[in-house]
C-alpha cells in the first residue's frame, strides 16, 4: 500500500492505495469517481479513457502511484455543468445510445479539439479510434465533433 | 393517496386512475383492467403501465417502467404523453420506476416497448388534457367546446384568458373520470407537433458529465467488492479450492465456495472472493487454484466436422410446399450454395455486474442492469429459497442489452453472495468473465439449392438448414420458423432440419435469428439472380410481387422500404468505378419493415463501407433522433459483428478479450442516411428490425466492389478484411 495524493479535476486527494492498483479503480472504488467506466482491463476499448496533462490515457493498465504530480481530469471534471462544447454538440447531435463509453469518447475528443481546432474525417478518425462503441455511434460521433468545432470557433477557439 | 376513483371500460383493454396527492399533484394512471389472478381480484390490484403526474409547480413528471439500454424508450415514451397532453418538453421530467407487478411486462426485449406502450401513452397524456380542459371549463362556466389546451395552458377561444394546467389539478381531481372510448387519441404524423421531432436523450446530461447511472456506479455505505470465479468449461462443479491463501490476501474479506446447480441459466458452481476494492477481490482471484470436475468437452472442429456429415443427409422435413423434385427436374437452370455463421457473444461494454444488500429482516434489495427485472426477482426467488416479496429490485441504466441482460446469472450470484456476507456487496464480472459466460448466437449452416424457370423466377427452392440443439430440439436462438421467406414466395419450397447436440449457453441475440440468417437468405437470392441475368433490384421486387399462399410479410410495404433505399442510392442511375459496389438487401421482423443499400469501396482484399441508405417503414417516428440512431447503430453493430467469432475447445470460448474479439472502430463505421416512410399505421420498435438486413446489403455490396462473394462469416473467413 503506498499514501499517494492525486490532482483530479483541480482538486488534491489524499488515498492509500495498493501499489499496483490501476488508476481506474481507485477512481471507481477508493473516490467513489464512477463517471470513469471499466470495459477491457487490457487497455483495448478505451472506456476508462481520462485525461492526463491534457491527454487522453487508459486508466485501466497504470497504477494509480505513477499518476502523482500530474493533472487528471475525468468526464466528471471536464465542466460538470455540461456547457464544454464537446458536451453541448454531444447533447444536440444526441449522440448516446446505453451511453457507457461516452465519457471515454467525449474527453478524447475534447483534447482532439484542443490540439487541433478543425480536424478533418481522417483526424477525427485517428483520434477516436481508441475509444470502442458497441452500440454505433460513430456517425454521430464524428458530427458531434464538427459541431463542436464551430462552437469552439464561434467562442474565440478555446477547448 | 388521498382520494382515487377508477373506470373500466369494456370498449378499450386500458383504463384509467385519477388521483390527487397530499401534495397537491394530480396522478394519472393507465393501466390494463385485468386482474390475471383471481388472488390479485381479492387484493383489488391492478396494473398501472405508466403514471404521469402534474405537480403543483408545473412539472409533468411521466415514471418510466421499461429499463433503459440504449433504446430510448425512456425518451420517447414521454414525447407521446407531452404530445397528447399539449405541454412543453422542458416541462418534462422522466422517473425510472423500480420493478412493481403493478406495471405488467418490465422488458427490454422483442422491440415491444413501442407497440406496448403507444395507447396507454397516449391514454394518459389525452385523459389529463381533458379533465384539465373540463376544469377550466367548470371555473369558467363556459362550455368545453370554447376551450383549447394550448402548452400547458387551458384558452377560451372567445375570449383569449388563459390559466395554466397547475391551477386547475384541484378541480380536474373532482370531474368525472372520462371514458377511455371517448378520448379522441392523435394517431397520424400529420397531426404531431413534438412526436417525429429530434429529441435528445432525458440522460444525456448525466451520460455527458459521467454522473451515477449504471449498475456498476452504485455505491453504499459499506459496500464490498466481489469476482466469482466459474469453471471455463460450461458446467464443471468445484472441487477444491486454496480458499484459505485466498482469504489471507490483501483487502479480502471473504473467499468461498458456492456450490450452483446444473442449469447454465441459474447459480453455477463457482467461487466468491469478496473485498474492499474491486482490484484486491480480482487480485486474490488471481491466486486461486482451483480443481473443477469437468464433463463436456464441446468444440468447434466437433462441431464442423458434424455439420460436415449431415450436409447431404435429409434432415427432418419442416415445410413442404408443391412439388419440389419436380420443379427441380423441369427448372432452366439450379443454383447451389451453402452458407455459414459462427456463434458470437453479445458484448456489452458494460460487463455483467449487480448489487445486492441482504438486510438481516430477510429482505434483499438489489440494483441491476437486466433487460427482464421479473425473470430475475423469481430466479433469485427460487434459487434462494426466499419469497419473492422479500426482494426489491432497483432498475439501472444499462450498457448496452442485444438480449443478453434477459438472462439473469450475474443478479442471482450478486444476491448469493449479499446473503453470505451480509454487507452491501457488488458483484463486478471482468471483460473476460463476460466473454467465457455469455449466452452466444448460436451457429448455423444454411445449404441452398434454388430452380429457376423461364421467366428467371424461383420456381423451387431447398433449405437444409443445419442448427445446434439439445436432446433433438433446438436451443434457445437456434431456430428457424418455416412461415419465414422464401417460403410463401416461390410455389415449390423445402425445409429440412439437421441438429448439432450442444452444450455451450445460447441465447437471443438481438433480432434472435432473423440478425443470422437474412444474410444467407439474402446473399442467396443474390446468386440466384446473378445466374439468372436480373438486377438484384428487379429480382427483389419481382419476388415480393405475389405470394403463394399466407404471404410470410407484407409485400407491398416491404417493397416500398427497398425502393426507396434503391431510390436514395441511386441504384442503377449512377456509373461506379471498378473498386466500387453496391448491394442490397429486405427484411421483415419484429414489427419493421427495414430495406437497406449499402455502397463499398474496395482495395484489393481491404473493403470499406462508405455509405449506408435506409428505408425504414415502421409506422409514425416517435422520436426522430432515438429512431435514427437505432438504424445508424444497428448498422455499425451489422459490420462490427460481421468480423468476429466465438470459437470453443475443451467445452470453453477461446477468445477472452477485445483483442481477440475485435469490435468495429470509428474508422471502420459507415455513414447511414435513414429514410422513413411514415403512415398512419401502430407505430412498431426499431431496436431490432434495422440489423437483420445490415449484413447481406454490406456483403452483396463486397461481392460488387470485389467479385468474392462471402459464403462464411466472418469476412475474414472469405478472405476480407474492414
Amino acid at each position: 500500500m503506498s499514501e499517494i495524493t492525486l490532482n483530479i479535476n483541480g482538486q488534491d486527494y489524499e488515498i492509500d492505495v495498493p501499489d499496483d492498483m490501476p488508476l481506474l479503480w481507485a477512481l471507481r472504488d477508493v473516490l467513489d469517481l464512477t463517471g470513469t467506466k471499466y470495459g477491457c482491463g487490457i487497455g483495448t476499448c478505451g472506456t476508462c479513457t481520462v485525461l492526463v496533462n491534457g491527454s487522453p490515457m487508459q486508466s485501466c493498465v497504470r497504477s494509480a502511484v505513477r499518476f502523482e504530480g500530474r493533472e487528471i481530469i475525468t468526464i466528471e471534471g471536464l465542466d460538470p455543468s455540461g456547457d464544454h462544447p464537446v458536451q453541448k454538440a454531444w447533447n444536440e447531435e444526441d449522440v448516446p445510445q446505453c451511453g457507457y463509453c461516452q465519457g471515454g469518447q467525449i474527453l478524447s475528443a475534447s483534447a482532439l479539439l484542443a490540439d487541433n481546432p478543425a480536424p478533418s474525417d481522417e483526424e477525427i478518425n485517428d483520434a477516436m479510434s481508441g475509444v470502442i462503441c458497441r452500440c454505433g455511434t460513430y456517425p454521430r460521433i464524428r458530427k458531434a465533433i464538427k459541431r463542436a468545432a464551430k462552437y469552439a470557433a464561434e467562442d474565440g477557439g478555446d477547448v | 393517496m388521498t382520494e382515487s376513483k377508477s373506470q373500466d371500460t369494456l370498449s378499450r383493454r386500458s383504463f384509467l386512475q385519477v388521483s390527487m396527492l397530499a401534495t397537491g399533484a394530480l396522478v394519472i394512471g393507465v393501466g390494463c383492467n385485468g386482474p390475471t389472478r383471481a388472488n390479485e381480484m381479492q387484493d383489488g390490484l391492478w396494473k398501472p403501465n405508466l403514471y404521469v403526474r402534474i405537480d403543483a409547480d408545473g412539472t409533468i413528471t411521466i415514471v418510466s417502467k421499461n429499463p433503459e439500454a440504449g433504446q430510448g424508450v425512456k425518451t420517447a415514451f414521454p414525447m407521446v404523453v407531452a404530445e397528447c397532453l399539449e405541454v412543453d418538453w422542458k416541462d418534462v421530467r422522466v422517473e425510472q420506476a423500480p420493478l412493481d407487478d403493478r406495471y405488467g411486462r418490465q422488458v427490454v426485449g422483442g422491440s415491444r416497448g413501442t407497440p406496448d406502450g403507444w395507447d396507454d401513452l397516449r391514454i394518459a397524456g389525452t385523459a389529463a388534457r381533458h379533465l384539465l380542459t373540463a376544469a377550466a371549463a367548470k371555473e369558467w362556466r363556459v362550455a368545453i367546446s370554447e376551450c383549447e389546451a394550448r402548452d400547458g395552458s387551458i384558452v377560451h377561444t372567445q375570449t383569449g384568458k388563459s390559466v395554466r394546467y397547475e391551477s386547475l389539478l384541484s378541480t380536474a381531481a373532482d370531474l368525472p373520470v372520462p371514458d377511455v372510448a371517448d378520448l379522441d387519441l392523435k394517431s397520424r404524423p400529420s397531426e404531431f407537433k413534438l412526436l417525429g421531432t429530434f429529441v435528445p436523450g432525458v440522460d444525456n446530461p448525466k451520460i455527458l458529465t459521467g454522473q451515477s447511472l449504471f449498475g456498476c456506479d452504485v455505491r453504499l455505505d459499506g459496500m464490498l467488492y466481489a469476482v466469482f470465479e466459474k469453471c471455463l468449461t460450461f458446467g464443471g462443479k468445484v472441487r477444491q479450492a486454496n480458499l484459505d491463501e485466498v482469504r489471507a490476501l490483501p483487502g479480502v474479506t471473504h473467499a468461498f465456495i458456492v456450490n450452483g446447480g446444473d442449469d447454465l441459466t441459474g447459480l453455477l458452481p463457482g467461487i466468491a472472493v469478496v473485498a474492499k476494492t474491486w482490484w484486491q477481490a480480482q487480485s486474490a482471484r488471481e491466486k486461486l487454484h482451483v480443481e473443477w470436475d469437468t464433463s463436456h468437452s464441446d468444440s468447434t472442429a466437433d462441431y464442423d466436422r458434424q455439420a460436415a456429415a449431415l450436409a447431404n443427409k435429409s434432415g427432418e422435413t419442416l415445410r413442404s410446399d408443391g412439388d419440389v423434385d419436380a420443379a427441380f427436374d423441369s427448372a432452366k437452370q439450379v443454383v447451389e450454395a451453402s452458407y455459414y455463421y459462427p456463434f458470437v457473444s453479445h458484448a456489452n461494454l458494460e460487463p455483467q455486474n449487480c448489487t445486492a444488500l441482504y438486510h438481516e429482516s430477510g429482505r434483499l434489495e438489489i440494483w441491476a442492469p437486466s433487460q427482464n427485472p421479473k425473470g430475475g426477482r423469481e430466479l433469485v426467488a427460487k434459487t434462494l429459497r426466499i419469497s419473492e416479496k422479500n426482494i426489491h429490485v432497483n432498475l439501472v441504466r444499462i450498457g448496452g442489452g442485444f438480449g443478453r441482460r434477459l438472462r439473469n446469472d450475474f443478479m442471482v450470484e450478486a444476491a448469493w453472495i449479499a446473503r453470505e456476507v451480509r454487507q452491501p456487496v457488488q458483484l463486478q464480472w471482468t471483460r473476460e468473465d463476460d466473454m467465457a459466460h455469455d449466452f452466444y448466437r448460436p451457429a448455423a449452416w444454411h445449404h441452398f439449392k434454388a430452380g429457376i424457370d423461364d421467366t428467371g423466377r424461383m420456381a423451387a427452392f431447398d433449405h437444409h438448414f443445419v442448427t445446434f440443439g439439445s436432446g433433438g430440439k433446438t436451443v434457445s436462438g437456434a431456430g428457424l420458423s418455416p412461415a419465414h421467406y422464401p417460403a410463401g414466395l416461390v410455389p415449390n419450397f423445402k425445409l429440412r432440419q439437421s441438429v448439432i447436440e450442444t452444450n455451450v449457453p445460447t441465447g437471443p441475440w438481438r433480432s434472435p435469428g432473423h440478425s443470422a440468417y437474412c444474410w444467407a437468405y439474402q446473399s442467396f437470392f443474390d446468386e440466384v439472380a446473378l445466374a439468372a441475368g436480373r438486377d438484384q433490384l428487379e429480382f427483389r421486387l419481382d419476388l415480393l410481387s405475389k405470394s403463394f399462399g399466407e404471404p410470410p410479410l407484407d409485400l407491398e410495404r416491404t417493397r416500398n422500404t427497398l425502393k426507396l433505399a434503391a431510390e436514395q442510392a441511386g441504384w442503377g442511375r449512377r456509373t461506379l468505378e471498378p473498386n466500387r459496389g453496391m448491394g442490397l438487401a429486405f427484411h421483415y421482423d419484429h414489427g419493421g419493415f427495414v430495406s437497406h443499400v449499402a455502397e463499398v469501396v474496395a482495395d484489393g482484399s481491404r473493403i470499406t463501407v462508405e455509405k449506408v441508405y435506409s428505408g425504414i417503414d415502421v409506422g409514425p417516428v416517435l422520436n426522430m433522433s432515438g429512431a435514427r440512431n437505432q438504424v445508424e447503430g444497428a448498422v455499425v453493430d451489422a459490420l462490427s459483428t460481421a468480423q468476429v467469432e466465438i470459437t470453443f475447445a475443451d467445452g470453453a470460448v477461446e477468445q477472452g478479450n477485445f483483442d481477440d474479439y475485435e469490435l468495429l472502430r470509428i474508422h471502420q463505421a459507415p455513414e447511414v442516411e435513414c429514410h422513413f416512410i411514415q403512415n398512419d399505421v401502430s407505430p412498431s420498435g426499431l431496436g431490432e428490425p434495422p440489423i437483420a438486413p445490415a449484413t447481406p446489403a454490406i456483403a452483396n455490396a463486397v461481392f460488387a466492389a470485389t467479385g468474392t462473394r462471402i459464403r462464411e462469416l466472418p469476412f475474414k473467413r472469405s478472405g476480407i478484411s474492414v
